[in-house]
C-alpha cells in the first residue's frame, strides 16, 4: 500500500514551495491586502508559466494533464503562502465544473484560457445568507437569459466568466436547478466589490439583468453537478487549509523559540507548549483526512462524498484553530496589522465559509455516512 | 496513492487469513467484537485462559510476536507484516491485551539488555503466553516523574536486596516475571542513580495488592518489596544506567503502530443510528449530527494517520512522528463520547450495569475513561513529548536535575 504522495508529487510540492517562497512573500500578499491591487497579477502569470494553473487540465485542453494528486500538493503550497490570487475559484470551482459538465466547445474555449492564465473563472452560487441548497437558488433562467443577484461571489470582481446556478423549475426538487456559463465581459451584469474578512481574496455581488447565458450540462442536472464540484473543491480547499494550518503552526513555534519573557523562551512554558502541541494534533488529523480525500478524488472512488466532507470539516477546524492560536502565542504583536498572523486568521475564517459553512458540511457528512452504512 | 497490498503483502495476508480462519476461537468472536473500553469481554469463560490458549496456538504455528527473531519465539517478520497480521486478527486481537506490556515493553528491553542465555530461556515462553510479564516503574512518588522513584536496591554479595513499593502495575496479579526499575544510588542526581532488573514475581518478599480503581474494577496493582533478593546476573544494563534502559522500554510502549486505538465513535454512531429521542430519531437531530460529525473526523483522522505510518513501514521507511497523537486524541475523546451517550439517555443514563441501556456499555466506558488519559503517559506528558520532540520546543526547566536525589524536597509547604 502507498497512502502517500509519490516522489514525483513530492518533488512538485517542493518546486511549488520554492517558487512561492520567491514570488509570493508576505510583502507581495500585502499589496493586495492593503487594497493596492485586486490580486497579484505577476504571480498569476508565473503560476501559468509554471504549469500550475492547468496541472489537472488534460493536455488536449491546454493543461499539463497530470492529475488531482498533483493539484493537491500545489494547493497545499498556495495555502501555505497565503497567495493573493483567484486560484480556488478558477481552478477548483470553474475548471472542475467545466471538466465535469462542459461541452467540448466550452472546454475548448475556457480550459486553455485558464491554464494559460488568460481567464479567471468563478462559481456564482450563493444569494445572501444560507448554505448550498436548491431552495436558496432564486436567480431565474428562461429563454437563455438570467435574472437575479448572486452574493457573495468569490473573485467575482476580477472574473472573466462564471458558472451560475439558476432556477429553471419550481417542483421543489433538485431538478429545478440548472447551471449556466456566463461571459462576464459580455454585458448584462453589474459587478460590485464587497468588503470581506479576507481582502487578499475578493468577494463581489453580481446582478444579472437579462444576461445572456449558455447552459452548462443538461437542464435540471445543475444540483447534481454542483454537488460533485463542491466535493472536489472541498478536498482541494482542504489542502490549502492544511498548508495554511502548518504555516500558522510554524509561525507560532518559531516565535515561541525566539521570544523571551520572564527570563526564558516562552516556548519553554507548558501553557504555550501545550497550545502548540494541540495545534500540531489538529493539523495532523486534518492532513490525514485530506490525504484520504485526495485518494478518493484522484481515483473517483465511491467514497469521495464522505471523504470530501470529512476533509472539509477537519481542515477547516485545523486552519481556524492554528490561525487563532498563532495570534495567541504572539501575544499583542500578533494583533497588529504589521505582523502576518492576521492574514492567516482572515484566510482561515473566510475559507471556513466559502463552500458552505461547517454546519452544512457536518450535516452532509452524517448523511453520507448513513448512506454508506445503509448500502 | 493506493491502499493495495504489494504482491508479497497480499500473499502474507492470504496466509495469515487462512490460518486465523482455521484456528481462531470463533465461539468468542461476537463478544470480542462487541467489547469496548471498560467492559469485561467474555461472559462464560475466563478471558485469561482463552487468551493464553490463543497465544499458545499462535506460537506453536509461528504466529506469535511476529517481529521478534525466531530464536526468541518470534517469526522474524517485517514491521508491515506485523501490521497486516493485526488487521487480519481483528477482534481476536483483544485477546492479546494482557500480553501487551510483556510483548511490547518487557520483551524488547530484555532483547536489548539481557544476557544471551536469559534471552533464550525467558523470551520464548513470553512470546507464547505461557509466562506473563509486567513492568514495575511507577511509584507513589514517581508517576509522570518516573525518575523520582524511591524503591531501593542495595548490593549484597552477588545479589541485590530490594525494598520499596510500586504502583499502577498492570496485571501484576497474574504475572510470572517483571522488569523493575530501582534506585541504587540516592547520592547522585535522580536520573543517574537508577538500575534495571528483571525478577521472578514469585520471589519471597513480593506482595501484590490489587488497586480498586475509580471505575470499581481492578486492572492494576500495588506491589510491595520487602528484602526481595535478585541475583546480579538479572540486572539489565549497567549499574546507574537504568534511566537509559527504561527509555528503551517506554519508546517501545509508544511506538505500537497499527494497533487500533479505541475512540468510542463506532459505538456511538451505531447507537445514535437506532436511538429514538423525544422529537424523533437521534440521527436526524441537528445537535446530535453536529457532535457526531466532529467526532467522526477525529476518528477518521486517527485512522488515516495510522495508515500513513503503515504506508511508511510498507515502503521500508521509518514512520514520522504523527502517530504520537493517537493516545492524546483518543483518550479524551472516548471520555466525551461516553458522557454524550449518557446525555442522550436523559435521566435514565444514571443507571449502570445490566439494567442500563445496552447493558451499561457507555456507563462502563465513562467510568473507565479517566484512566486512559493517565496510563502510559498523561495527556500533559504526551503534549510535552509532541512539543519537545516533534516541534523542537525547549524542555521544561527541571529544578531537580543536578541535585543529589536525597537532597530533593519531597513535600510542599
Amino acid at each position: 500500500m502507498n497512502f502517500d504522495f509519490s516522489d514525483d508529487q513530492k518533488q512538485l510540492r517542493d518546486q511549488a514551495r520554492k517558487f512561492l517562497a520567491e514570488k509570493c512573500p508576505p510583502k507581495a500578499v500585502r499589496v493586495v491586502l492593503d487594497g493596492k491591487a485586486p490580486y497579484d497579477k505577476e504571480l498569476w502569470k508565473g503560476l501559468a508559466e509554471m504549469g500550475f494553473l492547468g496541472v489537472a487540465i488534460p493536455e488536449e485542453f491546454g493543461g499539463a494533464g497530470a492529475g488531482h494528486l498533483e493539484l493537491c500538493v500545489i494547493a497545499e503550497e498556495m495555502g501555505r503562502a497565503n497567495a493573493a490570487v483567484p486560484f480556488s475559484s478558477t481552478v477548483y470551482l470553474a475548471a472542475e465544473a467545466l471538466l465535469i459538465a462542459g461541452s467540448d466547445a466550452q472546454k475548448k474555449k475556457w480550459l486553455p484560457a485558464i491554464a494559460s492564465g488568460e481567464a479567471i473563472g468563478t462559481l456564482a452560487l450563493f444569494e445572501g445568507k444560507g448554505n448550498p441548497a436548491p431552495k436558496n437558488v432564486k436567480l431565474t433562467a428562461a429563454n437563455g437569459v438570467l435574472n437575479g443577484v448572486k452574493k457573495p461571489v468569490a473573485d467575482g470582481a476580477i472574473a472573466d466568466f462564471a458558472v451560475v446556478a439558476a432556477r429553471t423549475g419550481s417542483s421543489g426538487r433538485d431538478g429545478d436547478i440548472s447551471l449556466f456559463l456566463v461571459d462576464l465581459k459580455a454585458g448584462g451584469v453589474e459587478v460590485k466589490s464587497l468588503t470581506n474578512l479576507d481582502p487578499t481574496r475578493g468577494q463581489a455581488e453580481i446582478t444579472f439583468t437579462n444576461c445572456k447565458a449558455e447552459p452548462l450540462g443538461a437542464a435540471g442536472e445543475g444540483w447534481s453537478i454542483l454537488t460533485q464540484v463542491l466535493d472536489r473543491a472541498a478536498v482541494l480547499c482542504a489542502f490549502e487549509q492544511v498548508g495554511g494550518a502548518d504555516r500558522a503552526l510554524e509561525m507560532g513555534r518559531d516565535y515561541a523559540l525566539d521570544r523571551i519573557a520572564f527570563g526564558r523562551q516562552i516556548g519553554s512554558f507548558q501553557a504555550i507548549k501545550h497550545m502548540l502541541a494541540d495545534m500540531y494534533v489538529s493539523a495532523t488529523l486534518a492532513r490525514s483526512n485530506s490525504y484520504y480525500g485526495a485518494w478518493a478524488l484522484s481515483t473517483n472512488a465511491a467514497e469521495l462524498p464522505e471523504a470530501a466532507a470529512a476533509a472539509r470539516i477537519s481542515a477547516t477546524q485545523a486552519f481556524q484553530h492554528c490561525a487563532k492560536n498563532n495570534i495567541q502565542v504572539h501575544g499583542g504583536m500578533g494583533f497588529t496589522w504589521e505582523f502576518d498572523c492576521h492574514m492567516y486568521y482572515r484566510r482561515a475564517n473566510a475559507m471556513a465559509l466559502g463552500l458552505g459553512s461547517l454546519s452544512y458540511w457536518e450535516d452532509q457528512l452524517i448523511d453520507r455516512m448513513r448512506k454508506k452504512n445503509a448500502a | 496513492m493506493n491502499f493495495d497490498d504489494t504482491p508479497q503483502e497480499a500473499e502474507f495476508r492470504a496466509t495469515a487469513r487462512a490460518w486465523i480462519d482455521a484456528n481462531a476461537p470463533k465461539q468468542y468472536e461476537e463478544e470480542l467484537r462487541k467489547s469496548s473500553l471498560g467492559r469485561t469481554v467474555l461472559k462464560n469463560a475466563d478471558i485469561l485462559e482463552v487468551a493464553k490458549a490463543w497465544q499458545k496456538r499462535k506460537a506453536d504455528a509461528g504466529w506469535a510476536c511476529l517481529h521478534w527473531p525466531k530464536e526468541y519465539g518470534g517469526r522474524g517478520s517485517s514491521p508491515i507484516e506485523r501490521v497486516i497480521w493485526q488487521q487480519e486478527e481483528g477482534p481476536y486481537g483483544q485477546l492479546s491485551r494482557m500480553f501487551i506490556i510483556g510483548h511490547g515493553m518487557c520483551g524488547p528491553t530484555m532483547m536489548a539488555f539481557a544476557r544471551e542465555e536469559h534471552k533464550r530461556t525467558y523470551l520464548p515462553p513470553l512470546a507464547s503466553g505461557e509466562k506473563v510479564w509486567c513492568q514495575l516503574f511507577s511509584e507513589p512518588a514517581g508517576g509522570s516523574d518516573v525518575a523520582g522513584l524511591r524503591t531501593r536496591a542495595e548490593k549484597d554479595g552477588d545479589e541485590w536486596v530490594i525494598n520499596g513499593q510500586k504502583i499502577w502495575t498492570s496485571g501484576a496479579h497474574y504475572s510470572d516475571y517483571g522488569i523493575l526499575l530501582t534506585r541504587t544510588d540516592p547520592t547522585v542526581p535522580k536520573h543517574k542513580g537508577l538500575t534495571m532488573f528483571f525478577l521472578d514475581m514469585k520471589s519471597p518478599g513480593v506482595e501484590v495488592r490489587p488497586i480498586k480503581q475509580a471505575s470499581g474494577a481492578s486492572d492494576f496493582n500495588e506491589v510491595y518489596f520487602t528484602n526481595v533478593r535478585i541475583p546480579d546476573h538479572q540486572r539489565l544494563g549497567e549499574v546507574g544506567d537504568g534511566w537509559n534502559v527504561s527509555l528503551t522500554t517506554l519508546m517501545n510502549e509508544r511506538s505500537a503502530i497499527g494497533a487500533a486505538v479505541s475512540t468510542g465513535f463506532p459505538e456511538l454512531f451505531e447507537y445514535c443510528s437506532s436511538l429514538m429521542l423525544d422529537d424523533g430519531p437521534a440521527i436526524e437531530d441537528r445537535a446530535v449530527r453536529s457532535k457526531l460529525a466532529n467526532w467522526a473526523v477525529k476518528a477518521s483522522g486517527l485512522k488515516y494517520t495510522s495508515m500513513r505510518a503503515i504506508s511508511a513501514l510498507s515502503k521500508g521507511e521509518r514512520p514520522g512522528p504523527e502517530n504520537s497523537i493517537g493516545k492524546l486524541v483518543a483518550g479524551s475523546m472516548i471520555q466525551d463520547v461516553a458522557a454524550y451517550a449518557l446525555d442522550l439517555q436523559g435521566a435514565s443514563g444514571v443507571v449502570s450495569g445490566e439494567d442500563a441501556e445496552l447493558a451499561g456499555r457507555f456507563q462502563a466506558m465513562l467510568l473507565r475513561a479517566p484512566g486512559t488519559r493517565v496510563e502510559g503517559g498523561t495527556d500533559e506528558i504526551m503534549r510535552n513529548i509532541i512539543a519537545e520532540r516533534v516541534l523542537g520546543l525547549p524542555g521544561d526547566i527541571r529544578v531537580d536535575k543536578d541535585v543529589p536525589f536525597n537532597k530533593i524536597p519531597t513535600k510542599g509547604r
